[in-house]
């Protein structure tokens, strides 16, 4: 059957695309390779080995917070799959709601919560937990004196035992916490849009077969979501990776990452967009290498749809 | 196999939600606090409410925020309705190189879509420059030589990045289409702009309301992109958020997340309630 001819419908967009998808991206390969005067250079990408310890703490970060979210996400989809039609709507409307907060809100109630005065550090002192802190590290800190007496070792003695409350803010924790808080929802909606439609005749089918519950979930329900599950942690790897607003609210500007990198050439005091580019760009070769070879596992699965 | 959901799959759930809910919780508690502490209660009172309502800076941030989201959602709309037809109906040599670029906004990290934009609008900012002064001298006319960036470039890059989410939402639902429609519609008299309205949007309608709504979510959602292509002039509440987390942050921004909050939730009941009720009156009408 021939086309219908509504094809020209697409040309504004095409037009569209070229001018703010394709030439941006092609400006920032251009600007990676020149200096400050417009020639050709290769410094840029020589200064990102000064920057390497950040690249390589923004892909452990993220990569954590991505583990966490999976760890999280799959079993509460395989929960909510499971339940009624009327709690699964409501559950779902839930996980999606704090999505319509601006996520600095959300990020910024975080910072009440996890500060050294803060509501969680109250909550501690009150119920006595930093009392017990206090006295472990005082036991550990004896116990440890006595080994390094008796076998001439040389384990650490000093943990603090007058603490008054737990460092939780401007640490790798904190940044990490607040990753998994924002992209959680991007985990488990993907997975559960999968798990959802799997036919539970093929489980069925697979007990009857004889098989025990480990290898129904290993054989059959786990290569079904896959697809699922690497759109999900698409999802919440690129934009962890990536983030500098986490970073800079939780982290205290002290546990930089490769987005406050990014910025700071852009707006911040180290004004440098030429670098900034040759480091978005190797950032987005990295990433696009990563997503590569993970799909390589999910080849042949139809492509999740993301909402 | 219908496995009941056990006790500590519950357990599990509950959990999470008290994870998902608990600073929202704390947000709108200290937005009725007593003294500008965000952790230390000190008494009920509405000050910080009155008080958002005077700061016209958080107020303009919010009027910003709003126009971009409903603006841009509407224009990638459309935009994008008449894109995914247009890419259905091209030949597939054709489309599926173009749908691989169209997928480069929603793949690409944030900051990456920010700061490509932001460079391409200083430079083509530079090229008009240059343009208008050359015109200008030569033809006498008064074009404005210095363009800056603003809620136009920041319109622009929004609108953008919600287009593949639209043409997302909508491209399953024309591959559901009979495709025989269009074509007896046109059988039977249509021109091809009948055929497009009176068929073609009717049966995808479901994907574009989807669409409207992601794209609007986004919108609200952003932060990096405005963040790069908004200059200094503009803000939405995002951006005025992290400009105040620098120094120190007042609890009127925690009033009006809960104003948003209740909006929002608001909003979602109203829509699940209705759907609840049309699924009802279905299934009477099946009966």
């Amino acid at each position: 059957m021939k086309k219908s001819n509504l094809s020209f419908f697409a040309a504004p967009y095409v037009v569209w695309m070229a001018l703010f998808v394709v030439l941006p991206i092609l400006m920032i390969v251009v600007y990676a390779f020149r200096d400050a005067g417009g020639g050709f250079t290769l410094d840029n990408f020589a200064r990102i080995e000064e920057y390497l310890p950040v690249f390589a703490r923004s892909f452990l970060l993220a990569l954590i917070a991505t583990l966490i979210c999976l760890l999280i996400g799959y079993p509460i989809s395989c929960f909510l799959a499971r339940e009624g039609a009327q709690f699964q709507r409501v559950a779902m409307m839930l996980i999606m709601l704090p999505m319509w907060m601006n996520f600095l809100l959300r990020t910024y109630a975080w910072m009440s919560i996890l500060e050294n005065t803060g509501l969680l550090n109250r909550l501690f002192s009150a119920v006595g937990i930093i009392d017990l802190g206090n006295l472990i590290n005082g036991g550990l800190n004896s116990l440890c004196a006595a080994l390094n007496d008796l076998f001439g070792l040389a384990l650490k003695v000093s943990r603090s035992t007058n603490m008054e409350y737990f460092k939780m803010i401007n640490t790798s924790g904190a940044v990490v916490l607040g990753m998994v808080y924002n992209f959680l929802p991007f985990m488990i909606l993907p997975i559960y849009s999968v798990i959802v439609k799997l036919d539970p005749k093929l489980v069925e089918a697979a007990y009857d077969l004889g098989a025990d519950s480990v290898t129904v979930f290993r054989r059959v329900t786990l290569p079904l979501s896959l697809p699922g599950v690497l759109s999900g942690i698409t999802m919440v790897f690129v934009p962890a990776v990536s983030t500098f607003a986490i970073s800079q609210l939780l982290g205290g500007g002290k546990q930089l990452l490769l987005g406050n990198l990014i910025e700071m050439q852009f707006k911040g005091s180290a004004y440098n967009p030429q670098l900034g580019s040759a480091m978005a760009l190797v950032m987005m070769v990295v990433v696009v290498i990563c997503m590569a070879v993970m799909n390589r596992f999910g080849e042949g699965e139809e492509q999740a749809v993301m909402l | 196999m219908t496995k009941k959901p056990s006790a500590l799959s519950r357990v599990f759930m509950g959990l999470i939600f008290v994870f998902l809910y608990a600073p929202i919780f704390v947000l709108i508690v200290f937005s009725f606090n007593d003294s500008s502490s965000r952790s230390i209660w000190s008494g009920f009172t509405l000050n910080w409410y009155v008080q958002l309502f005077r700061d016209q800076q958080i107020i303009d941030a919010l009027y910003t925020t709003l126009a971009v989201s409903v603006l841009a959602a509407v224009i990638a709309t459309v935009a994008g309705t008449f894109a995914a037809i247009g890419f259905y109906n091209m030949r597939r040599r054709w489309s599926a190189p173009l749908m691989t670029i169209n997928n480069i906004p929603m793949m690409n990290a944030d900051i990456v879509t920010g700061v490509s934009l932001c460079l391409f609008f200083v430079a083509a900012f530079s090229l008009w420059g240059q343009a208008a002064a050359w015109i200008n001298s030569s033809l006498g006319t008064h074009l404005p030589e210095k363009l800056y960036l603003g809620f136009g470039t920041m319109l622009i890059a929004h609108i953008t990045f919600n287009i593949p989410y639209v043409i997302l939402s909508i491209m399953p639902k024309l591959r559901q289409m009979d495709k025989n429609l269009v074509d007896a519609a046109q059988d039977l008299g249509c021109t091809w702009m009948q055929a497009f309205w009176k068929v073609v949007v009717p049966e995808i309608k479901p994907g574009i309301v989807n669409g409207l709504l992601i794209a609007f979510t986004m919108s609200v959602d952003d932060f990096a992109i405005s963040y790069f292509t908004a200059g200094s002039s503009t803000a939405n509440l995002a951006m005025r958020i992290y400009a105040m987390t620098k120094k120190r942050i007042s609890p009127k921004v925690n009033a009006v997340s809960t104003l948003l909050f209740v909006t929002v939730l608001t909003l979602l009941i109203v829509i699940n309630v209705r759907e609840a009720r049309q699924e009802k009156a279905q299934r009477q009408h099946a009966q």
